[in-house]
């Protein structure tokens, strides 16, 4: 008897594996026994933990979500949509791994397990398939995780990276091996040189190539010895490429074939020598402006251009990985290495444009927030220069040739993005361009004489970072503080004061303090009530506690957790607090494209509005502390 | 040719079992209760005069359709109107196998059961099946019937209704349920589709899923 419907649902079928693998007929047998279900929005097909039905399923139309339990709540692991197939029972588990809830109305075909489990047993290209995309998709997280990551990066950032006809970077250094070797000794050669693929070649011809995927179907085959050669498992023959292939069109004849890697050959066919070997991560890397290549970039920059280019690209970074939620202590440390790079090289590029070398030894120090590093944003420059003592006679021309240096330093930072300071708190101002025993009296000054003004700045200054130059004035001057700090106590309790000046930022009714006048009434102040003080407050107890080397708040209050252990707690949730904080300006920073300082609390979630809430506690409490501890009532 | 029931006014056996079946069937619950999504391809639209060409049918219970569960015939006629061939493709001579009305009967017969039937305009296709039945000395069908043009209409707000007097075609009702278009005017195919309207319009007339029998027929 002719049955049209189980036709229907073969000719669906047959477009997608393992389906496309198996014999006519054998589908169509299976098909008559199929059924159609009908799923609401948010029915469910399967429960985790439920014995396997008789059926499995493949998606026709709408589309089904698989999820798993993490942390309380039900985490999506997949989406399948028409011609995925789920509810499939490979492995000897007896029940579902995850529950599976219509996404949208849906329809699925329910596929009887028993009569295709018998075809795939006798078919080894189905089973093969099943087992690898079993493998792949759920065996191993990492691929899971990548392939996830990819796929968000390029919804992302579709603007930036739909023009991309550069010439994409390949790796010209080839791992090559002939044919007639064992795949063992193939696996070996890849296990040492840490790479997924094998180029298999003849006299520098591209015959084949073999990936990780390769082995993994050999494994689970089963039918090998460690002695079976490249050649019978290897994909052949190759896709190639020109060497001047652009990105898109590499990322195009990847998709298209389904590949991870594309051979370069000298003309872009397999009969021509082989020059280098494009793998998918090249292609990510160009197109994600990775720091290992940014990193590059500004080392080869050769003009100031060329380096607020790359700090445009690391800000695309920046916000990337703000997105991908990586932990905030990782970016502040690539993002200083990257900015350590950039002042360097800054240096480097005026120190080029000097007519004579300097004089004396010195050193570029960062100020501030970004003597803290603790900035990620564009900010203003805080900046100062030290230089070692010279003989009186040439102090004037020694200082000279520092103002100058620092001139072009300003100005080229200016052009990179970091504007002027408008307190002029920068080296090309003569006050802060100072020779090492000039800086050792004013910073003697300021620890002696506790004026508001000098109290104000002494926060600053204190928080200074080596950008560039010599350590040894660094050191010498940090041992000079540390010295007068020691017999000097009282420039201390008058900074804990100042540091207490901020009021906690939520008032008795718990509701944010806002700003009650000026351009950004109503909007509340991040930077003034709430990172500020927790910054102020670490500056205090470090230096109290005589830790002069670390200099980031989070970092300092991590230190003090250690030294001061009845606080231990407190320094911990003080540090973490901090992070917290400094995400979430920078965040909003990258969406107002501001310092996101303001933040308009109308603008936030409810859950946002708690967590920044929960971040104001550890602030309190480390505010009693410094009041209990320095006594600044009495003041 | 006279048929020996004729003469006794007794009906076949196979009849008498389709219509002793009813005495006996119980009420289930909706979930278990099975459905008959049906579709004929006929000669033309007279139910004097034409003759069914092909029938299609599948099964379906809850929101579950067995393709095992299903019936696809095709009837031997010698009654022919090349009109309606570029609607349903079943050329008078055509490769597919066909059977004679009687046997066409008794397969179908055997097939529904007591199942209620579901159709658009189903009662075309019904008054067809009885005029065949007819033919053949035998009584009405039996079963309940339901038809999706009026179900769907109860999906519609009532100021709507008056404007769709006429009831949707196939193609605009699954147009409006989202239901892909496929094997459009084979029995089986309309069939198919016939089930998952049915499917979704139930759905939807009661989101909760505590649809009654009773709310189906009026």
């Amino acid at each position: 008897m002719k049955n049209t419907i189980a036709y229907r649902i073969y000719d669906f079928l047959k477009q997608f594996p393992p389906f496309q693998f198996m014999a006519k007929w054998d589908l169509i047998e299976i098909c008559e026994s199929a059924e159609v279900q009908y799923l609401d929005k948010d029915q469910v097909l399967f429960k985790r933990n439920t014995p396997y039905n008789s059926h499995f399923y493949i998606v026709h139309q709408g589309a089904i979500k698989l999820s798993r339990p993490s942390n309380n709540t039900d985490k999506v692991v997949d989406v399948c949509d028409e011609g995925d197939l789920l509810g499939l029972r490979v492995t000897k588990e007896d029940s579902y791994r995850t529950t599976a809830i219509a996404n949208e109305e849906t329809i699925v075909y329910a596929l009887p397990m028993e009569a295709f489990s018998k075809l795939t047993e006798s078919n080894k290209v189905i089973s093969n398939y099943l087992i690898t995309s079993f493998a792949s998709n759920i065996k191993d997280p990492y691929s899971l995780e990548y392939s996830g990551q990819l796929l968000n990066e390029y919804d992302r950032d579709k603007s930036q990276n739909i023009y991309n006809i550069s010439t994409a970077r390949f790796t010209e250094t080839v791992i090559q091996n002939n044919p007639k070797t064992s795949i063992q000794k193939a696996a070996m050669q890849m296990q040492k040189h840490q790479i997924g693929c094998l180029v298999i070649s003849k006299n520098n011809k591209p015959i084949g190539i073999l990936t990780n995927r390769e082995l993994r179907n050999v494994i689970a085959s089963g039918e090998f010895t460690a002695a079976t050669l490249v050649n019978d498992v290897m994909v052949s023959p190759v896709i190639c490429g020109t060497p001047d292939i652009n990105v898109t069109q590499a990322q195009l004849i990847l998709l298209k074939h389904g590949i991870s890697h594309l051979i370069i050959t000298k003309d872009g066919s397999p009969q021509t020598d082989i020059v280098g070997i494009l793998s998918k991560h090249d292609i990510v890397v160009s197109f994600g402006n990775s720091p290992v290549g940014l990193l590059k970039e500004i080392k080869r920059a050769t003009r100031t251009k060329h380096l607020r280019h790359a700090w445009d690209k690391a800000m695309v970074l920046l916000k990337r990985y703000l997105d991908q939620n990586l932990p905030l202590s990782e970016i502040l440390k690539i993002f200083g290495e990257l900015k350590d790079a950039l002042v360097y090289q800054t240096m480097q590029l005026s120190l080029r444009k000097m007519e004579d070398a300097p004089p004396v030894s010195f050193a570029w120090l960062a100020l501030g927030s970004q003597g803290r590093k603790e900035q990620l944003l564009y900010t203003d420059q805080d900046n100062a220069l030290i230089y070692a003592n010279s003989s009186p006679e040439n102090a004037k021309e020694v200082k000279q040739y520092f103002l100058k240096l620092a001139n072009r330093m300003n100005k080229r930072l200016h052009k990179i993005g970091y504007d002027y300071c408008p307190a002029d708190m920068m080296a090309s101002n003569p006050l802060y361009c100072l020779s090492l025993s000039e800086w050792e009296s004013q910073f003697s000054t300021w620890i002696t004489t506790p004026t508001p003004e000098n109290i104000l700045l002494s926060g600053i200054f204190f928080d200074y970072t080596l950008m560039y130059g010599d350590q040894v004035l660094v050191k010498k001057l940090t041992d000079h503080i540390s010295q007068k700090l020691e017999n000097q106590k009282v420039l201390l309790r008058h900074m804990a004061k100042n540091a207490l000046k901020n009021l906690p930022p939520v008032s008795f009714f718990r509701q944010f303090i806002v700003e009650h006048n000026g351009e950004h009434k109503d909007f509340f102040d991040i930077k003034h009530r709430a990172i500020a003080p927790l910054s102020d407050a670490a500056r205090v107890l470090a230096l109290g506690q005589g830790i002069l080397y670390t200099k980031n708040t989070a970092e300092r209050f991590e230190a003090l957790a250690q030294l001061d252990t009845p606080n231990r707690e407190l320094f911990e949730n003080c540090s973490y607090a901090f992070k917290a904080l400094l995400k979430f300006r920078t965040k909003r920073g990258i969406a107002q494209s501001d310092s996101g300082r303001f933040i308009n609390l109308e603008a936030l979630t409810k859950s946002e509005k708690l967590k920044l809430k929960r971040c104001f506690k550890p602030l309190r409490d480390v505010q009693e502390v410094l009041r209990a501890r320095y006594q600044t009532q009495h003041i | 040719m006279k048929w020996p029931w004729q003469l006794t006014k007794e009906y076949p056996p196979y009849w008498e079992q389709y219509e002793s079946a009813f005495a006996k069937a119980e009420q289930k619950p909706l979930a278990e209760t099975r459905f008959v999504a049906l579709d004929t391809e006929t000669t033309g639209l007279d139910i004097k005069k034409d003759r069914i060409l092909s029938i299609g049918a599948v099964g379906l219970k809850g929101n579950t359709i067995a393709v095992s569960d299903s019936l696809e015939l095709y009837v031997a006629q010698d009654h022919y109107d090349s009109k309606s061939t570029p609607i349903h493709g079943i050329l008078k001579k055509g490769k597919v196998k066909k059977i004679e009305e009687a046997e066409a009967i008794q397969q179908t017969l055997a097939y529904i059961g007591t199942a209620i039937i579901i159709g658009h305009h189903i009662g075309f296709d019904i008054a067809v099946i009885n005029k065949m039945l007819q033919r053949h000395h035998l009584g009405k069908l039996k079963n309940k019937v339901i038809d999706t043009s009026t179900l769907y209409k109860k999906l519609q707000h009532p100021v709507n209704r008056m404007s769709m007097q006429q009831g949707y075609s196939l193609d605009q009702l699954s147009e409006a349920l989202k239901i892909p278009l496929y094997d459009r005017h084979t029995a089986s195919g309309d069939a198919m589709i016939t089930a998952l309207a049915f499917i979704k319009i139930s759905k939807r007339l009661k989101k909760d899923g505590t649809l009654k029998f009773k709310e189906l027929f009026t």
